[in-house]
């Protein structure tokens, strides 16, 4: 048994601030990650490919490396390739690595786990070939290897970083099809002023884009009727512009529209959460410390609602003020003193949200795929069938799923969960949160008897 | 056919490990799902729901797309190291086939 004042889940930007943070008012600090080392998805193996590859990967991945040495701290214990799978309120998260189950006790928790990209079901979205953008990008961060032939399709900012990337690898991407028209921008525009705060983000995409003009890298906006051709594999993406219908042949297809909060641990946890229209997902609810329904538990970074790194460092760093002050470490005027630049600069770093989130809007094919798409990978059940069950007076995704399996599989709707939200609101004419989501229960990861048995035995 | 996949940067020791009972040379410690990508291996499996073929989706240990039976027990390639000796069984067919 392992025993912390604070047990963090995922050491991310937001789980490693929070932990020097929180080392620093001397509190003992257990940081849980199932990646063999600290970094998160921003940040993925930083420590080894920063030296590596930090001129192609950019400086905002090697500026993670920062981070990562602060968790060199007497009070911090990180322990990679611990696959959390349960975490109960009270205190006490199990996990299991090197094939042993574990458990650890702690004062406070925070979920620290991040976000995970929107589901993107197309036509031919589970032929081999086909990864999510970030696939990508991890496969290039952390393994040095990159796809020769490929396609990205989709919208949003981290598609214009990942190519800008592979151009820089030496293996630019054969074009990008976007699915944001030009009518999203324009619509988008009235939150420029704002935005105008955050206006770093918005030079830097303005630079990648340049970026990619110059390696001469096609590009296809306003995207429809997208589908990935292949038989036992991608062979080719086809779509349909202004310009009429499109086929570009390619070996490997990159799917991107945003990201969205990691629910399971909170669901889990039957936490409360709600539906973000702006960002069309669900977060959990939690106040400006990331305290979630339950006073033991906290919540900060893209988990707790999509902001970037950057805000996933202060909103840690806020959540591991509150612990410190409610475990007795610091004095409540010292705790809003602290929190007073971190609530300055989080002000500044979500000022070009609103605009982003307007200006990429998830792929309108993809929120609502035709009957023929297989929505839920694991159990191969296409949104046809979800329809139907919609037209037999399903009404919620709890009750699809035990009539037709939807969600069941081993990633427990973590890429069909919102689809089918999605599917049941529209059919039925009822708002998201009405709707409702999956109900999560642990383990949150498959656990095999043999795991166990260490358990009981330890 | 050509892996779709480039390798940036393929020295550094490798050891060996077996794969559907073949000898195959890999990085040591390497992320086991890139390494089998840069290899050519694809897919890795068929769904036990339709026998369809599947590679890794996410590589961040979300999907269940990248699973491999190693001794024994299905396991995430993508959240594994390469080490030597792994015994790597690719998963075949549906599970009432
Ligand atoms: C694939 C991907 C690539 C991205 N790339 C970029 C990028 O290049 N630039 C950018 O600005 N933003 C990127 N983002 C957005 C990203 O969300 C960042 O904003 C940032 O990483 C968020 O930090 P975080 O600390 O909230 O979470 P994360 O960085 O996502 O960290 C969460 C950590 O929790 C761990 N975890 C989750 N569940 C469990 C569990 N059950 N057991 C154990 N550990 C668990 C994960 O392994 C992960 O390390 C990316 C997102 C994704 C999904
Ligand atoms: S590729 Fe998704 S879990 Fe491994």
């Amino acid at each position: 048994m392992h025993e912390a004042e604070l047990i963090i889940l995922g050491a991310g930007p937001a789980g490693m601030a929070a932990a020097a943070r929180a080392a620093g008012f001397g509190l003992s600090v257990l940081l849980l990650d199932e990646q063999p080392r600290p970094g998160g998805q921003i940040w993925r193996e930083v420590g080894r490919a920063g030296p590596l590859r930090g001129d192609l990967l950019g400086r905002d991945y090697t500026d993670g490396a920062r981070h990562v040495d602060r968790l060199d701290h007497p009070g911090i214990s990180h322990l990679g390739g611990a696959s959390v799978w349960q975490v109960d309120p009270a205190g006490e998260v199990a996990f299991t690595r090197n094939g042993a189950a574990q458990v650890a006790r702690g004062r406070r928790i925070l979920l620290a786990n991040g976000a995970l990209e929107r589901p993107m079901p197309l036509p031919g979205w589970t032929l081999p070939g086909v990864m999510t953008a970030g696939a990508a990008q991890i496969l290039l961060k952390a393994s040095g290897i990159v796809a020769e032939r490929a396609v990205l399709v989709g919208a949003g900012p981290l598609i214009y970083l990942v190519a800008a990337q592979m151009v820089r690898a030496g293996t630019p991407p054969l074009a990008l099809v976007e699915t944001q028209t030009l009518g999203d921008v324009l619509r988008a525009a009235r939150h420029l002023p704002r935005a105008l705060a955050g206006m770093g983000y918005l030079l830097k995409g303005l630079g990648l884009l340049r970026e990619l003009r110059r390696a001469g890298v096609a590009r296809f906006t306003g995207a429809t009727s997208i589908a990935i051709e292949g038989t036992g594999r991608a062979e080719a993406v086809t779509f349909t512009t202004g310009n009429g219908p499109q086929r570009i042949a390619c070996d490997t297809v990159l799917l991107h529209h945003g990201v969205v909060p990691n629910t399971q641990a909170s669901r889990s946890m039957d936490l409360p959460h709600e539906w973000d229209d702006a960002q069309r997902s669900f977060r959990p609810v939690v106040d400006a410390w990331g305290r979630s329904a339950e006073p033991c538990v906290f919540i900060a970074g893209d988990g707790a609602g999509i902001a970037g790194a950057k805000a996933a460092t202060l909103t840690g760093q806020l959540s591991a003020l509150a612990i410190a002050h409610d475990l007795g470490a610091l004095p409540e005027a010292d705790r809003d003193l602290a929190a007073r630049p971190l609530r300055a600069k989080l002000a500044l770093e979500t000022a070009a949200r609103p605009f982003l989130d307007r200006a990429y809007p998830p792929c309108a094919q993809a929120l609502a795929p035709a009957d023929e798409t297989i929505i839920c990978r694991c159990e191969e059940v296409t949104a046809g069938t979800i329809r139907h069950q919609a037209a037999l007076g399903c009404l919620g995704p709890n009750q699809t799923k035990s009539f037709c399996r939807a969600g069941m599989g081993p990633c427990q709707g973590r890429y069909c969960g919102l689809t089918v939200t999605e599917l049941l609101s529209a059919c039925h004419g009822r708002p998201q949160q009405a709707t409702g989501a999956y109900r999560i229960r642990a383990p949150l990861k498959p656990v095999t008897l043999g795991e166990l048995a260490n358990l009981a035995e330890s | 056919m050509k892996p779709a996949f480039r390798d940036l940067a393929p020295d550094g020791p490798r050891v060996i490990l077996r794969i559907d009972g073949h000898d195959m040379a890999m990085r040591d410690g390497a992320n086991l799902a890139a390494e089998m990508l840069a290899a050519g291996i694809m897919p890795f499996r068929q769904t036990p729901v339709s026998g369809a073929p599947r590679g890794p989706f996410c590589m961040m240990g979300a999907c269940f797309d990248c699973l491999v039976e190693i001794e024994g027990t299905t396991r995430q390639a993508c959240l594994m190291e390469v080490t030597a000796g792994l015994d790597i069984t690719l998963p075949k067919g549906r599970r009432d086939a």
